[in-house]
Order: structure tokens, then sequence, then C-alpha cells
């Protein structure tokens, strides 16, 4: 191939040349960076959050008259729930992973450090790993003995009288790594501001409400509290997948049966939970989709009109040089060739853009450092719909015949 | 002689029909997408209280102790409940308002309507005089009914539809969480957005249907919702028991006309730090802030992430949607050297090859823009029936029409302008020679 005459041409056409190369550089960086905020947004959305999604389903009430005793209610509520037909086990919760409404606290190692070590989502309920279906991989779950009502918690705090208050928690294996990493975290001690919980038991994994940050997202501990009913408490209730539906059913009708004086406020299957979560990511997601689609159409699409003009502008020399002799798969390589040159200043420039551009988001949005793979992936991609792009303008160049050279224009 | 440059442009574009339509679609597509966004990101960091905004200010003080997750060396974003009634009898501002957010119980009278739940608001009576809310009927209650834990209600037209088919509703009796209150006043549609003055309910889309005044709704132990940030012993509360006196959870805002109102606020707030660390009560040395709605809403970054994101892609687009019409455009008038060539040889000036060029991406400009504004209507009407919590806001304002309409003009202009000056470059009998 002669790369001569193929560089001294687009350097007589040095603005239309420069600017399709602007074109294609932009599309680069626009697109590569647009595909890695895609990957993070999926990555984000494939979070696990350590429970049995599937067979869960959530019930949140709200009382018009309060009940005498908000802990007596509940029992009775979770009594009712285990009779409904189709229910494995109902808890009582004050928050569900990814529910967004969430409960956090400080922890710190050591009572005179000045920093906490690490924010972790705080679940309050007995049995609400097991219900969830949180896996256990050390130590033992927490014992009904071992539960304190709220009111009495509260007050413990406010006076400062540490045997009423939650002694021991089950945390998540992700926190446990965290605050003592390497080590066995069974049996030691960590506190929640001046109150010291000891670690029973270590769970596989619990997401968070709150799961914003892929690093922190899993930061969770249950301690043994009974919040009894109220406004932002919630029944958890385990079930097959295929009756959740029913079940859900069955199961507001029953609680309503046994208190009528309250207004069910949330009813819902975990699965929505988890897609109600995610519903701006799965949006940014798509809309990202449609911007690389639309970016890669107009570059196209931009290419074969200018190619076209060329072709037809260079009508009389490609006469001149098919009547020299030249064949027509000569007159398509040509062409190509250009493409290729053009798409490979585009390329060039277009990566250097894409790492500023990522050097931008990572300042302002959080973002992590484009992965080297992008670079070689996206030229790939741009090079093979250049040459697309290309092929039709090309191969009506190669199909001027070599009379034109003879005729004037 | 316009209307002869309108011909020939149209001639020339009609020669190229793909082409024509290439350049359009690129342009409407690419207006059409960065002018959807910026009207949402217009829309969703506008002002709240048009013409009041700029007079109302969010006093923060810092009342923990060493120790806890908040970072930095920023006061924490809400009041305890001491300061805030502190703050509130010490009066130093023209207007000022404490007040926190909850959920309760309606319970109508007719049977035939079950008791529901709406979003309430607990403040103090200049809530409605500083943030000048409408009253459809009546008004709100009088500072002194505060202290006198009255049971009067204001209510929003939405509810007052709901109970009382939209009549004169005030004097009459409300039932809120098994408790009797007189309905004072009835106020019009009132919706700021962002909900600025608690943003911990959500920013976009929550309006409170009652407004009770704080005293009696904390002496009734009212539902408390939002967020409460503790240090220490504190304990954040639940339900009708409220977060303890290491939480903070009030949202305290004041009217103060005159920068040397704000010095003067300032200065109280330093005041009160220091006063309430002599006697004990504050560890830190005085951290105090007092910003005004828009540096409130700025610090709070009340505008998503994502929104800013998706403006800066939509104008990338544009931007390769301009580069590609000037590249087309550029080929176009390049190819046409000769007749350009013999035009001037035949005695038109550089300057009127100049605007007859420019008529012409002025034509693509226009119609590439009108098809914009389409596409802008179409990306907001799709914005709208997103599950987003602003996505009912997304609409097009006079004042982003125009945007739109200059944003078309001006790049197509800009679109048009290159390839014009460089095609007038072109030396006639070089030109004339060649063919």
């Amino acid at each position: 191939m002669e790369w001569r005459p193929i560089l001294s041409t687009l350097r007589r056409h040095r603005i239309p040349a420069s600017l399709l190369v602007l074109e294609i550089a932009l599309t680069c960086a626009i697109v590569c960076n647009a595909v890695f905020l895609i990957g993070q947004r999926l990555q984000h959305m494939q979070m696990s959050t350590g429970i049995d999604e599937h067979a869960l389903v959530q019930i949140q009430l709200a009382e018009i008259e309060p009940s005498p005793d908000i802990y007596a209610r509940a029992r009775e509520d979770l009594a009712v729930l285990r009779q409904v037909p189709g229910v494995q086990a109902a808890a009582l919760t004050n928050q569900v992973p990814l529910g967004i409404s969430s409960s956090n606290s400080s922890i710190k190692l050591d009572l005179a450090q000045r920093q906490p070590t690490l924010n972790a989502g705080t679940y309050f309920g007995l049995d609400l790993p097991q219900t969830m279906g949180a896996r256990l991989v050390a130590g033992r779950h927490l014992q009904a003995d071992e539960a304190t009502n709220v009111d009495v918690v509260l007050k413990a705090l406010a006076t400062g009288d540490a045997k009423q208050l939650p002694a021991v928690t089950v945390i998540t294996q992700a926190m446990a790594q965290r605050l003592w990493p390497g080590q066995n975290p069974l049996g030691r001690t960590f506190y929640i501001g001046p109150v010291g919980v000891r670690v029973v038991g270590v769970l596989a994994d619990l997401a968070r409400a709150n799961a914003y940050n892929d690093a922190t997202a899993h930061y969770s501990m249950v301690l043994p509290v009974f919040m009894g009913v109220g406004q932002n408490q919630s029944y958890l209730i385990r079930t097959r997948p295929q009756d959740r539906q029913a079940v859900l059913k069955a199961a507001v009708a029953a609680l309503k049966k046994a208190d009528p004086q309250r207004v069910v406020t949330r009813q819902r299957t975990y699965d929505e939970v988890r897609s109600k979560f995610f519903e701006n990511d799965r949006a940014m997601a798509g809309i990202l989709v449609g911007v690389i689609i639309a970016l890669l159409t107009v570059t196209a699409l931009g290419i074969v009109g200018l190619a076209s003009f060329w072709v037809a502008q260079r009508r009389r020399m490609i006469g001149v040089r098919r009547a020299l002799g030249a064949t027509r798969r000569n007159i398509l390589n040509y062409f190509q060739a250009e493409n290729f040159v053009l798409a490979t200043f585009g390329i060039a420039l277009g990566m250097l853009l894409a790492y500023a551009i990522n050097l931008f988001l990572m300042l302002h949005y959080e973002l992590p450092r484009l992965p080297a793979i992008y670079f070689p992936v996206g030229a790939v991609v741009l090079w093979v719909i250049g040459q697309l792009a290309v092929l039709g303008p090309a191969l009506r160049a190669a199909a001027v015949p070599p009379v034109v050279a003879t005729r004037s224009v | 002689m316009f209307a002869y440059y309108l011909d020939l442009a149209l001639r020339s574009l009609k020669r190229n029909k793909a082409l024509t339509a290439l350049m359009v679609l690129a342009i409407a597509l690419g207006i059409g997408a960065s002018m959807t966004t910026l009207t949402v990101l217009h829309v969703l960091s506008g002002d709240p209280l048009p013409g009041r905004s700029g007079t109302l200010y969010y006093p923060q003080i810092d009342p923990r102790d060493n120790s806890g997750l908040f970072p930095g060396k920023e006061p924490p974003e809400q009041l305890t409940l001491t300061d805030g009634q502190n703050l509130l009898r010490a009066g130093r501002a023209d207007h000022q308002a404490l007040m926190t957010g909850g959920s309760v119980p309606i319970q109508p009278d007719s049977s035939s309507l079950d008791p529901f739940y709406v979003e309430a608001r607990y403040t103090t009576a200049d809530f409605f005089p500083m943030f000048g809310t409408p009253f459809l009927y009546g008004q709100g209650w009088a500072a002194a009914d505060d202290e006198a834990r009255v049971r009067d209600v204001v209510i929003n037209s939405e509810l007052n539809q709901r109970l009382f088919a939209g009549a004169d509703s005030v004097g009459r009796t409300l039932r809120v969480a098994n408790t009797a209150f007189r309905i004072v006043g009835v106020l019009d549609n009132w919706e700021p957005s962002p909900h600025f003055y608690d943003l911990n309910t959500g920013s976009y889309g929550y309006t409170e249907q009652v407004f009770l005044p704080l005293q009696t709704a904390l002496g009734l132990h009212m539902d408390h919702n939002g967020s409460s940030d503790c240090w220490g012993n504190g304990a954040g509360g639940i339900g009708g028991t409220y977060p303890s006196e290491e939480c903070v959870w009030l949202q305290f805002w004041v009217r103060l006309d005159s920068p040397a109102q704000v010095a003067a606020y300032r200065e109280f707030l330093v005041r009160y730090s220091q006063q309430q660390k002599s006697l004990g009560r504050f560890v830190k040395a005085p951290n105090v802030r007092l910003r005004d709605v828009r540096q409130w809403l700025a610090y709070e970054r009340v505008v998503p992430n994502d929104v800013r994101l998706q403006t800066g892609l939509a104008f990338g687009f544009l931007l390769v949607c301009l580069v590609n019409t000037v590249g087309l455009m550029l080929a176009k008038f390049l190819r046409r050297a000769s007749e350009l060539g013999i035009r001037r040889a035949l005695g038109a000036s550089k300057r009127a090859l100049f605007t007859q060029l420019l008529v012409e991406s002025g034509v693509v400009g226009l119609v590439g823009g009108a098809g914009g504004l389409l596409l802008a209507l179409l990306g907001l009407w799709l914005v709208r029936h997103r599950p987003s919590d602003y996505a009912p806001l997304a609409h097009l304002d006079p004042t982003m029409l125009l945007v739109t309409f200059l944003l078309a003009v001006g790049a197509s202009l800009l679109a048009g302008l290159l390839p014009a000056w460089r095609a007038c470059q072109i030396t006639p009998a070089l030109q004339l020679k060649s063919n």
C-alpha cells in the first residue's frame, strides 16, 4: 500500500479531514467513558444482598389508634402471620437490605478512639437473619433471651445503665474483615457510642438499606432489640417464590383482621424493593446505551457523507488512475486506507480525550480509573465502524469506469 | 437579495436530499438531547421561592462532642430541640420558624372515608408569613398560639378537596391522630421545589398536607419523620419517642433582610455558641454557618449527580453532531467550488457569497432547531414518565424555550460560519481554469 499519496491528499483537504478526526476523537472519548459508566452501573446493580430475595415479602402498617402495648401487638401479629398458609417464617424488622430508609451506627474499636472505624447498617431483630435467609458462617444466631425491648434500651442509654443494653451482636463477614483483618471476630467487642457489644455470630453477607457505596454496602450488624409495632417497622415474611402474591394478600388480610385499626402503608415482594433501589441506575444505563448508539450512528453517517463527497469530487482522478492501470481493488483499498488513517488519528486523539474525561469524572463523581482494556477495544470498534461506513462510498469509487478520465466534468 | 439566497439555498439543499436530511437530523438530535437534559437541570436547580429565597437563611451551630461520624469541620445539618427552642425564643430575626417532619393519621368524620396517613409538618407560626405561603381560605396560627399549644391546623388544598370537596373548611374540626384540631387555614397550591426547608424528606415531589403547631404536635407525641443524627449517648428515637438531647433533628429558618442583619445574626450565633460552651453544653469552639437558600441547596448537593452527568453527555453529543455538520457542510461547499468561482468571476463579492452560504447553513440550522425542539418536548415527555421523584417537574418553561431557540440558531450559524468562510477563500480564476 502506498501511504504517501493518501497523506498528501488529506493534507490538501486539511479542514474536512481534521473535522472528521475530531468527530471520531470525540465519539471515541465519550463512548469509552459511557461504556465504562454502564459497566459501573451494571456492576452496582448486581450487588448481592446475602438474603433469599425471591422468597421474601414485606408488609408495613401504621396504626390509627396507638397500641397500648406495642410489643404484645407485634408478638401477636407475628403469631398470626406464622399461621397463614404458605408462610415459612416471619420477623419484625426496622429496615430491609436496599430499602433506602435506613438505620446506621458509628462503630469504634476502642472507647478512647476519636474517629469511628466505620459506619454500619444496624438491624434490630432476633430471628431476622434466619427469616431473610442470611447464611451464618461462624458462631451462632441471636437467642430469644438476649432480646431487650426498645424502650428499655432507650431508657438505659439515657441513664447509662449498661446492664439493660444489648451486649451481643451478629455481624457480616465484610464488617468483621474491616474491623479485625485476618482475625477471628468471634468473642471480640466493639463499641456503638458508649455501648460495648460482643460478636457471637458472623453472616456470609447482609447488605445495608442505604447501600449506595459498593465499598461499604456490606457493613451490617444485627442487634437483639425488639422494636414492637411502629410506623417505621415492618414484617418480613418468607415463603415459596411461587406463593408470594397469594401469601402477601392472605397475610395483609390476617393482620387487618387481628387489628382493624390500622392502615397498610406498604405491601410488596422483595424483588420490588431491589427494583426500586436500582431504578435510577437502570434508567441511567438505558440513557447511556441510547447515547452510545446515537453517537456511533451519527459518526458513521458523517463518515459516509464525507467519503461520498470525496469520491464524487475525485471521480476524474479515479478515472485517470483506472486508465493508467489501477485495478478496482486498488481504488477500493485506497479509500479504505484513507479512512483507516483518519480513524487512527481520531482514535489516538480520542484516547487522550477519554483519559481526560475520566480524570474529570474521577474528580467530580468519585468514579474509578478507566481500565486500560478500554483503549484497545475502543480502537478496534471504531476502526471496524469506520471501515464499514466507508465501504459503500469506496465501492462506488471502485465502480468508476476508466473512461471518465477522457470526459470532461 | 435574501429571498434570492434563500431560493439558492433551497435548491442546493434539494440536490442532496439524503445529506440535507442527515445534517438536519444530526442537529435536531443534538439539540433535542441537550435541551431535554438542560431543562431537567434547570428545573431541578430552580429557585424554590422566587423573590424570597434571597432573604431566607439557615443557621447551623455545632453542639457535638469531639467524636462521631460528621465529616470535616462543617456543623450538623439540623438542630437539637433545646438549641432550636433557644434560638426561636431569642427572636433575633424578623421572622423565624423551627420545624420538623412527621406523618399523621387523618380520621375523617364521614364513615365513607377510611382513615389514612398524610405527610405533616410540625412548625412554629412564622412558617407561613416567612415563606409567603398562599392561602385559599383563612390563615396560619398566631405566634402566641405556639406556646399555648393550641390545637389549630392548616391543611393544603389537596386534603381540603379530599375531605371537604374544596369548600371553605376554616373553623371545621379535623381529627388528627385521635385529637380534634380546628382548621384555621387552607393553603392554595404550594409546592416549593426543591423542598428546601427540609431536604431529609426527599428533595423533589414531596408535599405536606397538614401543618401543625410544633409544640402541640410534640406534646401529643405525634410520629417524627426525617433524619436524626446523634453522638455520645444519643439515641435516634422511634415514632412518638423523640430523639434524645444528643441528636439533631429539627430545621430552623430565619428571615434577614439586610447584609447588616445577616452579619449581626452570624455574630449572635457565635455568641450563643460561646455562651453554651461556658455553660458546659457545647464542647467545641463556636462553629457556625449562616447559608441562604441557594448556598444551602448547593451545599446539600440537591441536584442529582446523574442529571449533571446526563447534561454533560448531551452537550458532548451536540458537539459531535455540530462537528459532523460542519464537516459535511464544508465538503459540500467545497465541492461547489466551481459554481462559486463562476459567481465570483461574474462579479459577486466575497461578502455576497459568504451571506449566500450562511443562509444555506442557517436554513439547515433552523429546520434542525425546530426538529430539536420537537425532540426536546418528546424527551421531556419521556422524562415525565420515568419513575424518578422529579419526573412531574420536567416541563419546558418560556426561558428554556428561548434558550432552545437561541441554541439552535447559534449552533447552526456556528456550523455554517467555518464552511462559508473557507469556501469564500477560493480563488475564482483557478476554479474556472481547472474545468
